[in-house]
């Protein structure tokens, strides 16, 4: 096409809105890269008023339209006509140009996306909030110059990031504004707009240079991590010379100073401190257990064990339930009623026994007004483990009851199936009998099945205090 | 906190300054992660440095101990209990409106708590435990943290760690049990590898039961230069530590003269070059598909050629394995030209599917193609007789200026 180049003026900064449209229009017209001048900045739209008029959508490949969305943010003023450039080769022939990663324009592209990539980095980790004092409370106000058109690219960082806050970011290429509910882009501003002071950046100064190590001193590397154009906005940077002049010096003073001898080289306190510091008392672990947060989908409340010190027999359910979290003891809800009953068969007072749950606290998952029994996973279950250990070391029974799977899975440290295991059993080097979970006599369906289930849990009863007695 | 706080200033200044010697600054890993309505924080997954000292080192965390009061008497560390360095305590309040304060002026990704040893290991993992619990439960803080876990410390409280910190590292310090045993005679090799573990597995089994559980895993610290130790004895134990616990990192820290030195570890510069060269050798080992034996075979006497760095001189020793074809070599063997990035591989392996690449093409696709030329054919271009001049190392070994960490 030999007619006169056709312009196309875009709004400033980056008119991504603008370019897409303008593209599809000169796509659907058949016009060449050479046919067509960009340019940035208002002025003259030789397309006239008609925005409506949009040619078809452009069908581009994803790699392409991501390409789009960086490099048409770039400072350059070449960038329209590059990305133009590209849309047209890739539309007219060359559907994989994108992949050749090597072709000078692709290649020029992909340099100046890289760059808007860096800059929006660069702008996530060199804003310098100042706080301020508003009537409506405390508010953050930072002073930034980006290189590239990226204020409105990055407003979903700094949203996400101080959602709690009220803040600003202010720039020669537009401005960012958050009030805790809505964002506002706003026009360039001024560098006076923001404020020049924070009291508490003193703190961040002293820690800058507290945390430099002079015998390391590299500032090629420092400087091409962090290019001297974004110093004037960093508050740190003007510690920067001092630092470099001083390291040299205060390195030679280090080497210098003999080094001596330590007179009290001996481990002895330290090693005494670490041989003592296991919880010496029920009473001492069960403050741990209270004041340490479970996994997440539990109950707060930990439920602890219960019964005397010394106590022959020790029983381990799997975890408190609904009634348990609710009165702050072990087997209180219906599967306890099953055990005291069965106990007391037996021939077991539970108040000489010890009672306590493999986990401490209840897992659960809400169902309307109700609080559905969740059963621990092995890794929760390791969560506890320690410190069921521990509890029963300091009880010390002479025989530990494993009620159910998750308790023998706990004492054993590995699962074993009850039916195949069921009785006397090594756990986990303790003297230990297995037998099922009271609750699971509650969920037998037929009443001839579940009499004799609970005939053989009491009998089971029997044996363990039988074995406890004898041990 | 608005104001700055002259006591609060004299802590920050002893206990930043008895932070620094830990080279872990990475705020990566974490699975994204965003604050509710009123309250900070975010985790991007790539971490990101929101400055550099001019040491080169990157500031991406609030870096400080909680107390570098000590029971221990490590002689590589500023903090021992036999030296004479300022000392201070902060409380776990101060701690957190710190954080909370260079947080919401954007100074930071979050907090990197560790501490010196007091009272016992758990009462000290405890502090720390409850500064990690007060900031994202009394304040929803939803930054990055990462807490330096005492081997020593009951298991239970790493299991409170995992709840609320992203990453977790115990440091092994030195490469070998022997060095241990005379730098640091409280500490204890086999405690330090069973904490470990014990985390690696907790970390593991948490992922696949989908809880949260130190999301961005659990790195170490190695100090180097402080014993008698290889660059193949450390990179040995790397490799191990890589793989027995999936570490997301080895840092590596040359060791480095300290006000208050131990007459047991003479004060001299420390050796960067050193370090630099196992970050190289670090990278080879994880992403370049190498082993310890081939890095080391580059070197002499299981150390690293400082000259060169480790991909150029375990080529310049293997030369008959090359030149390597772009347009047609295997992915495995183009990772091993030097000067070659996985990034410029990558896209060498995408384009030659459309096109024939010539040097001129290489050049738009790595940064390293004069390093790379002696190693390659490429339509246009082969190497002729390069590949056999004795002088080759030389006309490669850059000249005496530092190299940066990664390149």
């Amino acid at each position: 096409m030999s007619a006169a180049p056709i312009h196309v003026a875009l709004e400033p900064g980056a008119d991504l809105d603008g370019f897409r449209r303008a593209a599809r229009r000169l796509i659907g017209e058949q016009r060449p890269p050479e046919a067509v001048v960009w340019s940035s900045g208002g002025g003259c739209d030789l397309f006239g008023p008609s925005p409506n008029a949009d040619g078809a959508p452009l069908m581009l490949p994803k790699a392409v339209a991501d390409l789009i969305g960086l490099a048409a943010l770039h400072s350059d003023p070449e960038r329209y006509a590059r990305l133009y450039a590209l849309i047209w080769r890739t539309i007219r022939g060359e559907r994989h140009l994108i992949e050749i990663a090597s072709d000078p324009l692709v290649h020029r592209l992909q340099a100046m996306a890289k760059s808007v990539r860096r800059d929006i980095h660069k702008m996530h980790a060199f804003v310098r909030f100042r706080q301020v004092h508003a009537a409506a409370g405390e508010r953050y106000i930072a002073w930034f110059e980006p290189e590239h058109f990226i204020v409105a690219a990055v407003a979903d960082f700094f949203v996400t990031r101080f959602r709690g806050m009220s803040w600003a970011i202010l720039t020669p290429k537009g401005s960012l504004a958050w009030d805790r509910r809505a964002l506002t882009i706003g026009p360039p501003a001024q560098r006076g707009a923001a404020p020049d002071r924070d009291d508490f950046e003193a703190h961040w100064l002293d820690y800058y240079e507290s945390t430099f190590n002079p015998a390391r001193v590299n500032p090629t590397m420092m400087k091409s991590e962090m290019p001297v154009k974004y110093w004037r906005n960093l508050p740190e940077a003007a510690l920067i010379p001092r630092l470099i002049q001083e390291a040299a010096p205060r390195v030679e003073a280090m080497i210098a100073n003999e080094a001596r001898m330590s007179e009290k080289r001996t481990p002895q306190k330290a090693v005494a401190a670490m041989a003592d510091q296991a919880p010496a008392s029920l009473e001492a672990l069960n403050r741990i257990i209270m004041a340490s947060e479970p996994p997440a989908p539990f109950a707060p409340r930990a439920v602890l064990g219960e019964g005397p010190v010394g106590a022959r027999l020790a029983f381990v359910g799997e975890q408190p339930g609904d009634q348990e979290d609710i009165e702050g003891r072990p087997f209180v809800g219906p599967a306890g009623q099953v055990l005291n009953r069965a106990l007391a068969e037996a021939g077991i007072a539970r108040n000489q026994t010890y009672v306590t749950n493999a986990v401490k606290n209840f897992k659960f998952k809400p169902a309307g007004k109700r609080r559905l029994h969740q059963t621990p996973t092995a890794g929760e279950v390791k969560h506890y483990r320690w410190w069921l250990d521990r509890e029963l070391e300091l009880v010390h029974p002479r025989l530990v009851v494993a009620l159910g799977a998750t308790a023998t899975l706990a004492l054993a440290g590995k699962p074993l199936p009850i039916t195949r295991n069921r009785g006397p059993a090594d756990l986990g080097g303790r003297a230990g009998f297995i037998t099922v979970h009271p609750s699971y006599l509650l969920r037998l369906p037929d009443e001839a099945e579940k009499r004799a289930a609970y005939e053989a849990f009491v009998s089971d009863l029997k044996r363990a205090r039988a074995l406890a007695e004898a041990a | 906190m608005n104001i700055m706080d002259p006591v609060l200033a004299k802590k920050l200044r002893i206990l930043a300054d008895a932070a620094k010697y830990d080279a872990s600054c990475a705020s990566s890993g974490s699975k994204g992660r965003k604050a509710g309505a009123d309250a900070v924080g975010s985790t991007t997954g790539a971490g990101i440095c929101h400055s550099y000292t001019p040491d080169g080192r990157c500031v991406s965390l609030l870096k400080i101990l909680l107390t570098n009061y000590c029971l221990f008497d490590c002689a590589y560390c500023i903090n021992r209990r036999s030296s004479n360095v300022a000392r201070a305590r902060f409380t776990v309040e101060e701690v957190v409106s710190l954080t909370l304060g260079f947080y919401k002026r954007n100074y930071i990704e979050g907090l990197f708590l560790s501490s010196g040893i007091i009272k016992t290991p758990d009462h000290t993992m405890e502090t720390l435990v409850r500064v990690a619990r007060t900031l994202r439960q009394s304040h929803g803080f939803a930054g990055y943290i990462h807490l330096k876990t005492i081997p020593e410390a009951s298991p239970w409280l790493i299991e409170q760690a995992g709840l609320w910190a992203d990453r977790l590292s115990i440091n092994v310090e030195l490469p070998a049990a022997d060095s241990l045993r005379v730098l640091a005679p409280e500490k204890d090799g086999a405690s330090i590898d069973t904490a470990m573990g014990q985390m690696s597995e907790r970390i593991d089994e948490a992922r696949e039961e989908r809880r949260r559980f130190a999301p961005a895993g659990q790195s170490t610290q190695m100090i180097v230069g402080a014993d008698a130790a290889t660059d193949e004895t450390v990179l040995s134990r790397s490799a191990a530590l890589y793989g027995r616990y999936r570490l997301r990192r080895v840092y590596y820290s040359a060791f480095s003269p300290i006000p208050e030195a131990s007459s047991l570890l003479p004060a001299r510069s420390p050796p960067l070059k050193r370090e630099n060269r196992l970050y190289q050798a670090d990278w080879l080992l994880r992403y370049y598909g190498f082993s310890v034996p081939e890095i080391a075979a580059g070197g002499a006497d299981g150390m690293l050629d400082l000259d060169i760095d480790p991909k150029l001189a375990w080529a310049l020793k293997h030369r008959d394995r090359f030149p390597v074809d772009v347009n047609s070599g295997e992915r495995e063997m183009l990772l091993r030209v030097p000067g070659l990035g996985a990034k410029a591989v990558d896209k060498i392996i995408v384009a030659r599917r459309r096109t024939r690449l010539t040097l001129g093409d290489l050049s738009r696709l790595s940064p390293g193609l004069k390093r790379a030329r002696p190693f390659l054919i490429a339509d246009d271009h082969t190497p002729g007789r390069l590949m056999d001049r004795l002088d080759l190392r030389d006309r490669l070994a850059p000249g005496p200026t530092q190299p940066g960490l990664f390149d």
